[in-house]
C-alpha cells in the first residue's frame, strides 16, 4: 500500500520548513497543503484541534502536530538517513539542544530584534548564541550532527536562514562573524545542503514578512 | 553510584524522573539541591539552564525532565515496563501530550497562584479548559495514550499534587468537574512509583501559602 503523506503549512514558517527538510533528506514523497492562518481550513482544525497551528503531518490519515514531535515521528517511521543518533545519550543531547533552540534561543533572538536592539535583550540573545557557538567548538564538526545534519541542525533552521532576513529588515545585527565565527560558518554550510536548499522558501518572501512585522513594508 | 539525581523535593519535574527510575527499578543516589545556593556540581552539569532535575549517569549529565524520562526508557530498555509505546504513531501521541503538559498546563497553573480579580477568573477558566482537554483525551481509556501507564502519564501525574492547592486558592472543584481525570489520578496512585514519589498535596499547599504570603 502506498504511503499517503500530507504536510499542512505555509512557506514562510520556519517550523514547517523543518519538516520539509527532514522529508526531503529522507526522500519522502508528500503533498503540501497550503494553509492561510487567517482562514484555517476545516481539515487543519480537525487534525490539530488543540493548537490549530501548522505544521501538521498527516500520514495515512493519522495527524501529528508540533514540529519536534513530527521530526521524531518521521525518524521513527522512515529509518534511512537518521536524524537522531542511535545511542540513548546522543539522543538526549540532541533533544536537549533542539529544545534549547525552541525554548530559549529563538525567543531571545526575536526579543532582541523586536525590541530594536534593547541592551538587555541583546545581551540575552548573545548569551544563548554563545552556548551554540561553544557547542560547535566542543564538537569540532561542521554540523551539530557531526559530518551530516541532524535534529539539532534542523531545529536551528531559523537561525541559519530566517534570522538573517529579520536582521536585514530590522537593522539589528546579532549573528556576526567576529562574535560567532563557528555559528556563521555552520549557517553557510547548512543552507547549502541539498535537502535544506530544496526546502527553504524564497528569501524575498521571508524578508517581506519581517519588513511587515517591523512596520517597514 | 552509577546514577545520581540532582533534584528538589517538591519539584514536579524532579518527580517525573523519580517515577521513571522507580518504574524501571533503577538504583540511584538522590541529592537534594538548595535552589537558592546551587551546588558547583549542578552548575557544572547543567551550565545552560542551571536547573534541576539533572540525571548523572556514569558521570554524564542528562537534563530536562521529559528528555531524562526518555533516556531512562531507552537506557534500561530491557527492564519492563516500557515507558513509551513501540508503535511510532502512539509514540508521537505520547510525546505530543507530554509536551502539551509543559507548554500549557504548567504555565496556566502558575498564573492562578498570583492572579487577582478578573485575571484570576480568566486564569481559572484557562486552566479548567486545559484540564477538560486532558479529560477528553482520556475518554474511556485508562491512561492518556493507549492502554498502559507511560510517558504522557508520567509527565502529567506530578501536577495532580497541585490540585488541592488550586482548589483552595482558586476556589475550584477540579475533581468534580473532571471526573475522568480524577479517576485517572487514583489509578496512577495505585502504582508504587507514583504513590511513594508524589509530594503530599497538603504539604505543597502549605509551602505555597508560605511563599505567597512572603
Amino acid at each position: 500500500m502506498a504511503d499517503e503523506v500530507k504536510l499542512y503549512g505555509f512557506e514562510e514558517s520556519p517550523f514547517v520548513c523543518r519538516v520539509k527538510i527532514a522529508m526531503n533528506l529522507k526522500g519522502i514523497k508528500y503533498d503540501f497543503v497550503v494553509e492561510n492562518l487567517s482562514n484555517k481550513s476545516a481539515d487543519l482544525i480537525r487534525y490539530n484541534p488543540i493548537y490549530k497551528k501548522v505544521p501538521v503531518l498527516v500520514h495515512n490519515g493519522n495527524p501529528i502536530s508540533e514540529s519536534l514531535v513530527i521530526l521524531e515521528y518521521i525518524d521513527d517511521v522512515w529509518r534511512e538517513v537518521p536524524i537522531l543518533p542511535h545511542d540513548a545519550y546522543g539522543k538526549a543531547q540532541a533533544r536537549f539542544w533542539a529544545k534549547f533552540i525552541y525554548d530559549k534561543c529563538s525567543p531571545a533572538l526575536m526579543k532582541a530584534i523586536g525590541s530594536r536592539g534593547q541592551k538587555q535583550a541583546v545581551a540575552e540573545a548573545n548569551e544563548q548564541l554563545r552556548f551554540l557557538e561553544n557547542e560547535l567548538n566542543v564538537k569540532g564538526t561542521v554540523f551539530f550532527g557531526g559530518d551530516n545534519i541532524n535534529l539539532v541542525d534542523i531545529s536551528a533552521t531559523f537561525i541559519a536562514f530566517w534570522l538573517g532576513a529579520a536582521e536585514e529588515a530590522s537593522g539589528i545585527k546579532l549573528l556576526t562573524e567576529d562574535k560567532f565565527p563557528k555559528l556563521v560558518e555552520w549557517g553557510d554550510n547548512y543552507i547549502n545542503c541539498q535537502a535544506v536548499k530544496d526546502s527553504l522558501p524564497p528569501r524575498e518572501l521571508v524578508l517581506s514578512f519581517f519588513k511587515k512585522l517591523f512596520g517597514k513594508a | 553510584m552509577d546514577v545520581i539525581l540532582l533534584d528538589f523535593w517538591i519539584s514536579v519535574f524532579g518527580v517525573r524522573v523519580r517515577i521513571a527510575l522507580a518504574e524501571k527499578g533503577v538504583e540511584y543516589e538522590y541529592r537534594e539541591e538548595d535552589l537558592q545556593n546551587k551546588s558547583p556540581l549542578l552548575l557544572e552539569m547543567n551550565p545552560v539552564n542551571k536547573k534541576i532535575p539533572v540525571l548523572i549517569h556514569k558521570g554524564k549529565p542528562v537534563c530536562e525532565s521529559n528528555i531524562i524520562v526518555q533516556y531512562i526508557d531507552e537506557t534500561w530498555h530491557d527492564k519492563s515496563p516500557s515507558l513509551l509505546p513501540s508503535d511510532p504513531y502512539l509514540r508521537a501521541q505520547a510525546r505530543f501530550w507530554a509536551d502539551f503538559v509543559d507548554k500549557k498546563i504548567y504555565e496556566s497553573a502558575k498564573k492562578i497562584w498570583t492572579a487577582k480579580g478578573e485575571d484570576l477568573e480568566a486564569a481559572k477558566k484557562e486552566y479548567m479548559d486545559l484540564l477538560k482537554v486532558l479529560e477528553g483525551q482520556l475518554g474511556e481509556k485508562p491512561y492518556l495514550v493507549g492502554e498502559s501507564f507511560g510517558f504522557a502519564d508520567i509527565a502529567m501525574i506530578p501536577f495532580s499534587s497541585w490540585f488541592y492547592a488550586l482548589n483552595q486558592i482558586g476556589n475550584m472543584k477540579i475533581e468534580e468537574e473532571c471526573p475522568k481525570l480524577a479517576a485517572w489520578v487514583e489509578r496512577c496512585m495505585k502504582r508504587e512509583s507514583v504513590s511513594k514519589t508524589l509530594p503530599d498535596p497538603h504539604k505543597f499547599h502549605e509551602l505555597l501559602m508560605m511563599r505567597l504570603n512572603k
